[in-house]
């Protein structure tokens, strides 16, 4: 009776999430779905076909693109993970306990403003007539100011600043569960810096290296703004070629099966990642 | 005999908290050595210092001769056992164990000798390949300790290690310890807050408060003539009354306590009529219905307030006639005392030999 | 006690809410235009005479369509695109309902434009727009360091290395293709020849990738580079010239050898707006001489309102003068209607200059 009760209780509780989940999101993805698989005849009729499918693996800037924007992700993935893990130790096991909270407010704080304008943030400091030149100039480090946009680095490092937060984060809470004991046991017994870091904290960490990784992975692969706007113009990302097919080509057929490829194709990135580190998606998401 | 280890003049200041305070002390090579003090005393931060993971604020540290002042805990030939024991849960038994010699950079074939080796001496032949998850506590224990004794530190240092095991398997390991050290012959110091681990299983023992030594001495020095009222009490249990000398000469005195008793005691220190004292006597010194032809006897009655059993530890709670003092009173499971009840009165004597007896300092807290 | 005030405030507010959002809708014009189309002080004035709120979201051709085509012409009242973009899209999505000329002040119009307008936009012998701006694409210079620059192929002039900005959109591609002599309006109609033709420009634009800045996508960070000296030649709206030539007579808007693209922006209505007579109301207002007027003040764009010239300040007279002598007048490109098809073509194209090294 009571488990009834329980399960009817369950029920009205998630049916508001589920009815969600499925008019905003599966519903959507069906429709993208039929659509990947449609072309337009010369008559101008929608029919079945794989061509969506079969252009992208026939098209070199395609799945070059694509490639690019992989493994630029990755890249991605890595550089925040070499940042992020001594942030995070140092907030963890370094710093006093009363700054620890001061110390993730500010790295909170960027991430109160929009993603645009913190691009526009980084424009204004990068660009040839931007305010690191000209303190470099002023310095008289440099005779002639220098572009530092439009890069592929600098648009690497906003990648990296955008993505900062998901990687620290997850890092934090599994340090912080590891015992400080076992680090000085590790020192005691003759394991240097490095030792340490790869024997002990980066296995005890993995868990949420690799949560932080695939978050990362998957916003950057996902991410649109930040590529177009400081990568400038050699900086095609698989995102802006689905949005040039809906907006500029009007091909909508294409951009759904483009954005099909991204999902299927990063999945199998990150199930690959998961494998190699051995790890489960159920132990990385608690 | 050589010295393996030699602290001299050490102190550690924590902002403005003094956490050691200039301590000095030797340790015998193959002797096994308690510091034993209750919780806050300094004694963690003494075996870090030692261990090179605090850095002293002033004072020296000598390990077989050498200083060991700037070098890192890594390149130092002492290894800790750390109170949670601080087993590396990423990796099996085999591999805890193999973790210091790999560092030492020993080739495969001799590593996995010394684990086997070590791994047979702790008794844990064949748990190479379990995971630290899957042991008991004393196998974790004696892991720990094999992970150390692997590398033939100079000096073996552990940090409470037994605090976080159940009662029975304490009593166990502490025998087992004190075999193995004798066994293996490397120099254990060892720290706790439990005076029974420190009695048992050490040659030595230095008892700590405050951060200062207060007694180093052997076990039974230590029980039978404590220096200090602090050690007095810390160590074993304690009868006490407050008192002034009446009359004294170089060996004894007459002391007048304040609930109105007249004893002679022994005394270690020179005093004079008139000082106040403290009076400490074991509950094992008091003996109940003492023969009535024993000389130099203290003798009193008491009322038996409660019958305290526990075993060969069994006591009797008891208070003088006239006063409300509470006496704790040996009472030996011989079946001789069988008879005493609750609210009984009886007789009680001590011999003056058993007293311990201090001047009361005058800012005593 | 507590709980039920707060469930009565619960109660209250969702109904002030319900009520007021009903209130609000009717009395709403969703509008969906460009940058400075709908300027501040007239949206104001708007809202003071009639009373309804107007609500702006600004976008490009692109994605107008884009947003129209994917709620099959709903959620706004009003749209602006170019009068090139009308015809073929609703051939295809039906995203626009024809104009309803009786509502339209056609008097306030200037007729000529008018025409052109309603005949490029006929489909089913109705026309689905009417006029409301018009301006060219042509190049913004900066004459102390490109004094030389006089056409579209000097954005692939290797003299102004790292110097050069444009849009990686279809207008750039049709002005190489004009400045390479070609007539890309004449092959709209032969895909073939146009592709041929698209392919041809594609390369020149890969080959010119070293030359240009950046590609802009954002008109005010164009203006602030150009502000700046660190772009000297650009592609891009005459208007912006315009705005740069008041601050700093060195930059100006130039009309390009191979001429000017000239464009015409509109008020076309959406399928399914739901207060179609504010969006008359907005048309009939914005093409009023004073408000026409105000809004070239402002922006530098000439409209299609008849007698608004008389109005402007003198210094937007001068700009015509200075930039279009009547042989450049002459000279501009006006875009014909952009049959279907074209845009994929392109589209693949600039994908590929975007994508090379």
């Amino acid at each position: 009776m009571l488990k009834g009760q329980k399960r009817w209780g369950l029920f009205f509780f998630l049916a508001p999430v589920v009815l969600w989940l499925f008019v905003m999101i599966v519903l959507p993805h069906i429709d993208l779905l039929i659509m990947s698989f449609r072309i337009e005849n010369d008559e101008g009729q929608q029919i079945w076909s794989l061509k969506n499918y079969l252009n992208f693996f026939e098209e070199p800037i395609y799945w070059l693109t694509f490639a690019r924007t992989a493994i630029y992700s990755i890249l991605v993935t890595f550089l925040t993970f070499v940042i992020a893990l001594p942030v995070a130790f140092y907030i963890t096991k370094v710093v006093k306990p009363k700054y620890q909270g001061f110390l993730l407010v500010l790295l909170l704080l960027p991430f109160w403003v929009s993603e645009l304008v913190r691009v526009y943030g980084w424009m204004i400091l990068l660009r040839e007539s931007g305010v690191i030149n000209h303190f470099l100039l002023k310095a008289g480090l440099l005779k002639q100011p220098i572009e530092m946009l439009y890069r592929d680095s600098t648009m690497i490092l906003g990648l990296v600043y955008t993505s900062m937060l998901f990687m620290v984060v997850p890092i934090i809470s599994v340090l912080d569960s590891l015992d400080n004991s076992l680090i000085e046991a590790a020192y005691d017994l003759g394991a240097n810096m490095w030792t340490i870091l790869f024997k002990i904290i980066i296995p005890h960490a993995t868990p949420g290296i690799v949560s932080g990784s695939i978050v990362v992975f998957m916003l950057t692969l996902g991410n649109y703004l930040t590529p177009n706007l400081m990568g400038g113009k050699n900086s095609l990302w698989f995102t802006e070629q689905i949005y040039n097919q809906f907006i500029a080509s009007f091909n909508w057929n294409q951009g759904s099966a483009f954005g099909f490829l991204l999902l299927v194709l990063s999945s199998i990135v990150v199930w690959l990642g998961l494998k190699l580190t051995r790890q489960n998606l159920k132990k990385v998401v608690q | 005999m050589q010295i393996d280890l030699a602290v001299k003049d050490i102190s550690k200041t924590f902002d403005d908290f003094m956490a050691v305070d200039n301590v000095s002390f030797e340790v015998a090579d193959g002797s096994f050595f308690s510091i034993l003090g209750p919780s806050g005393c300094g004694k963690t931060t003494l075996l870090r210092m030692i261990a090179g993971l605090t850095e002293p604020t002033a004072g020296t540290i000598e390990i077989r001769g050498k200083s060991m002042l700037g070098i890192p805990p890594n390149k130092r030939p002492v290894n800790l056992i750390f109170q949670h024991l601080a087993l590396f849960p990423m990796m099996n038994v085999g591999e805890n164990i193999a973790f210091g010699l790999k560092r030492r950079g020993d080739s495969k074939a001799v590593i996995n000798e010394k684990v086997a080796t070590i791994l047979e001496r702790v008794d844990l032949i064949g748990f190479g390949d379990k995971k630290v998850d899957q042991l008991s506590g004393g196998q974790k224990q004696r892991v720990a300790i094999a992970r150390c004794l692997v590398l033939e530190p100079a000096v073996l240092l552990l940090d409470e290690p037994l605090g976080a095991l159940d009662l029975k398997l304490r009593e166990q390991m502490k025998v087992e310890l004190k075999k193995l050290q004798a066994k293996v012959g490397t120099t254990f110091v060892y720290i706790t807050h439990d005076q029974s681990e420190a009695l048992v299983m050490s040659d030595h023992v230095a008892v700590m408060n405050q951060g200062v030594f207060e007694q180093i001495d052997t076990p039974q020095n230590l029980y039978n003539s404590p220096d200090t009222p602090f050690v007095a009490q810390f160590v074993g249990d304690n009868n006490t009354w407050s008192g002034r000398i009446r009359q004294c000469d170089q060996k004894t005195a007459e002391i007048e306590t304040t609930d109105g008793r007249v004893f002679r005691t022994q005394i270690r220190q020179q005093l004079q009529p008139g000082d106040e004292v403290d009076l400490f006597l074991r509950p094992e010194a008091m003996l109940i219905q003492p023969d009535a032809g024993l000389a130099n006897l203290n003798r009193f009655e008491v009322i038996v307030k409660d019958l305290l059993f526990d075993g060969a530890n069994s006591r009797l709670l008891a208070h003088p006639l006239d006063a409300d003092t509470e006496l704790l009173i040996a009472l030996p499971q011989t079946h001789q005392y069988d008879y005493i009840q609750k609210n009984d009165k009886i007789e009680i004597g001590w011999d003056e030999q058993s007293g311990i007896c201090f001047l009361r300092k005058e800012n005593q807290d | 006690m507590i709980k039920r005030k707060l469930f009565v405030l619960c109660v209250v507010s969702a109904f002030v809410l319900v009520f007021s959002g009903g209130l609000y809708a009717a009395e709403t014009l969703s509008l969906l235009t460009w940058k400075g189309y709908a300027p501040k002080n007239l949206v104001e004035k708007f809202e003071k005479e009639t009373g309804i709120t107007v609500k702006v979201t600004y976008s490009n051709n692109e994605e107008m369509i884009a947003k129209l085509r994917a709620t099959r012409g709903a959620g706004f009242d009003l749209a602006q695109p170019s009068q090139d973009r009308i015809s073929s899209v609703q051939e295809k999505y039906q995203i626009y309902q024809p104009i309803d000329m009786s509502k339209i002040n056609a008097a306030q119009i200037i007729p000529s434009m008018l025409k052109a307008v309603q005949l490029n936009t006929m489909v089913n012998v109705k026309s689905h727009a009417v006029p409301f701006c018009w301006g060219t694409s042509g190049l913004i210079v900066n004459r102390k360091f490109a004094a030389d620059a006089k056409d579209y192929s000097d954005l692939l002039n290797e003299a102004y290395k790292g110097r050069v900005s444009y849009r990686l959109k279809r207008p750039t591609l049709i002005a190489i293709a004009f400045a390479m002599g070609d007539d890309p309006f004449a092959k709209y109609s032969d895909v073939n020849a146009y592709q041929a033709l698209m392919e041809k420009v594609g390369q020149a634009l890969i080959d010119g990738k070293p030359i240009v800045k950046n590609y802009w996508t954002n008109g005010d960070a164009l203006l602030q580079s150009m502000r700046s000296e660190e772009v000297y030649l650009a592609m891009a709206w005459d208007n912006g010239g315009w705005k740069l030539h008041v601050e700093n007579s060195d930059i100006d808007f130039l009309a390009p050898k191979s001429g000017a693209l000239g464009w015409i922006d509109t008020f076309a209505i959406p399928a399914k707006a739901k207060n179609i007579d504010a969006a008359y109301k907005w048309i009939n207002f914005m093409l009023k001489p004073e408000n026409a007027a105000q809004f070239t003040n402002m922006e530098k764009y000439g409209t299609a309102s008849r007698g608004s010239i008389e109005l402007t300040n003198v210094d937007i007279r001068g700009n015509f003068q200075r930039s279009f002598p009547q042989a450049a007048v002459d000279n501009i490109k006006w875009y014909p209607p952009v049959p279907a098809k074209l845009e994929e073509i392109e589209g693949k194209i600039l994908d590929k200059v975007k994508a090379a090294k």
